[in-house]
């Protein structure tokens, strides 16, 4: 157990380095910063990967964002398999929609008690 | 009248008759705290948004000023101004108060000795009997006009500065008390291909150089004719990178001579601000509150300020464009009390 814990601490600190590179050395924005990763994510869950790297890492892999591009792809694959090709379409949120469907939710909630001025 | 390429002799002693400073909470915590006239508990001064409270920083700021000296606002003639904000809503906005005819002027974070010279050209040449001359910033509001929300929390590389919330008045008239305004240079506009608006020390450090050497040049005087050489908000960064420029062009400014608006107002030790501030309104405080006040008690005879001005936009910046940068240099002499 030790060492899942150990691994987990490891490589979510090592994506977070990544973004900490991405700002500091190639003075990247945060919101390019973080579409890069869910990129990378996407990307390494098209090819099979993301899913070893899960097990490998567990929270280390889940938590940070790239998990995020991980699951959009992996609603796509898996509505392709069962509907054909308007089921990458539709399962990009199969995965992915209580973390969307929160951030409008608690979006609208913030926005309607509290007033954002910047 | 004309001096050299790009500098203006004021001959009929245009002084600054009256002045004020007000500054929000963090400044209050600085070390200059005990020279400005109104420092704000709230960042927010008790209005409803960021803009708003920019705008009554500098309303107080000029109603203040005109009060010191002792003149009413419908004597003074012209109202010059400028702000960071997009359109200048500070400066238009807080003219629509004071309702003296007014011009707006942007010269980012030059803006202050801009106006100030402006101010005392218009004086000098018998324009006008009396001009208020302003510049104001509020840290909210730019962080959120030219980064990010506030509430979004981005971080901040060591090269960024923290932008000055405060207001700057002064109010100039020919002859009478005060110190007295005897020069101004003109700046250039100078683009080293600098893009990152988190360094706009480095950016502004060579346009701040140019009109330093220009202004020797122009009135045909060495550094050691000023006891005190300040520069806006060229900060930490931006410092090292003149002082560089200066020793390789072969400018003899000392050390003891030279120092940054930027790097005065706030306490590196116990205030986090990278590496020090900046906005229109630093160079604008520290001026009217700061160095007056001591080029008044005697502690020197003669200043020059150069204030320093990052001329992109939010918009000039996300399409990749370099930062222009542009230096105004306004020299003060110590007047009657």
């Amino acid at each position: 157990m030790f060492m899942d814990f150990f691994w987990a601490f490891v490589v979510g600190g090592l994506i977070c380095v990544f973004g900490q590179i991405c700002f500091d050395v190639f003075k990247l924005s945060p919101a390019h910063t973080m579409s890069l990763l869910v990129v990378m994510g996407a990307a390494a869950g098209g090819l099979g990967l993301y899913e070893p790297f899960i097990k490998f890492a567990g929270a280390g892999a889940t938590v940070p964002i790239t998990s995020f591009g991980n699951s959009l792809v992996q609603g796509a694959l898996s509505e392709l398999k069962l509907n054909g090709f308007v089921g990458v379409i539709t399962g990009i949120f199969e995965v992915t929609s209580a973390g969307i469907s929160s951030a409008i939710i608690f979006s609208f909630l913030a926005a309607f008690f509290f007033k954002p001025k910047g | 009248m004309l001096q050299g390429y790009q500098s203006w002799k004021f001959n009929n002693q245009p002084v600054i008759m009256g002045r004020a400073t007000v500054v929000g909470p963090f400044e209050g915590q600085g070390p200059l705290a005990e020279d400005f006239d109104i420092i704000h508990g709230d960042l927010m001064v008790g209005q409803k948004s960021w803009e708003k409270a920019e705008k009554s920083l500098l309303e107080e700021a000029q109603k203040l000023a005109i009060e010191n000296t002792g003149l009413t606002k419908e004597q003074v003639n012209f109202n010059l101004g400028g702000d960071l904000m997009n359109q200048i809503i500070s400066s238009s906005f807080a003219a629509r108060t004071l309702s003296v005819p007014y011009i707006g002027i942007f010269g980012a974070c030059a803006t202050s000795m801009e106006s100030l010279a402006l101010a005392s050209l218009i004086v000098d040449a018998g324009f006008a009997k009396y001009t208020i001359a302003s510049a104001c910033s509020h840290n909210a509001s730019a962080e959120k006009q030219f980064r990010y929300p506030t509430e979004y929390g981005s971080q901040k590389p060591p090269t960024a500065q923290f932008t000055v919330t405060g207001a700057g008045a002064a109010v100039v008239g020919k002859g009478g008390k005060g110190p007295q305004i005897i020069s101004a240079t003109i700046g250039r506009v100078i683009d080293m291909g600098i893009k990152d608006p988190f360094n706009m020390g480095a950016a502004m450090a060579p346009a701040a150089v140019d009109t330093i050497e220009a202004h020797f040049r122009d009135l045909h005087i060495e550094p050691g004719y000023y006891d005190l050489i300040v520069t806006g908000d060229l900060a930490k960064v931006g410092f090292t990178i003149a002082s560089e420029w200066f020793k390789k062009h072969n400018v003899p400014i000392k050390e003891s001579q030279y120092f940054d608006c930027g790097m005065m107002i706030y306490d590196y030790e116990k205030q986090e601000v990278q590496a020090g501030a900046s906005g229109c309104g630093c160079s604008a405080v520290v001026t009217y509150g700061h160095l007056l006040k001591r080029l008044q008690k005697g502690e020197f005879k003669r200043i020059l300020v150069v204030a320093t001005g990052a001329l992109l936009s939010p918009l000039s910046f996300q399409q990749g464009e370099s930062i222009p940068c542009i230096a105004h240099a306004v020299a003060l002499e110590r007047g009657e009390e």
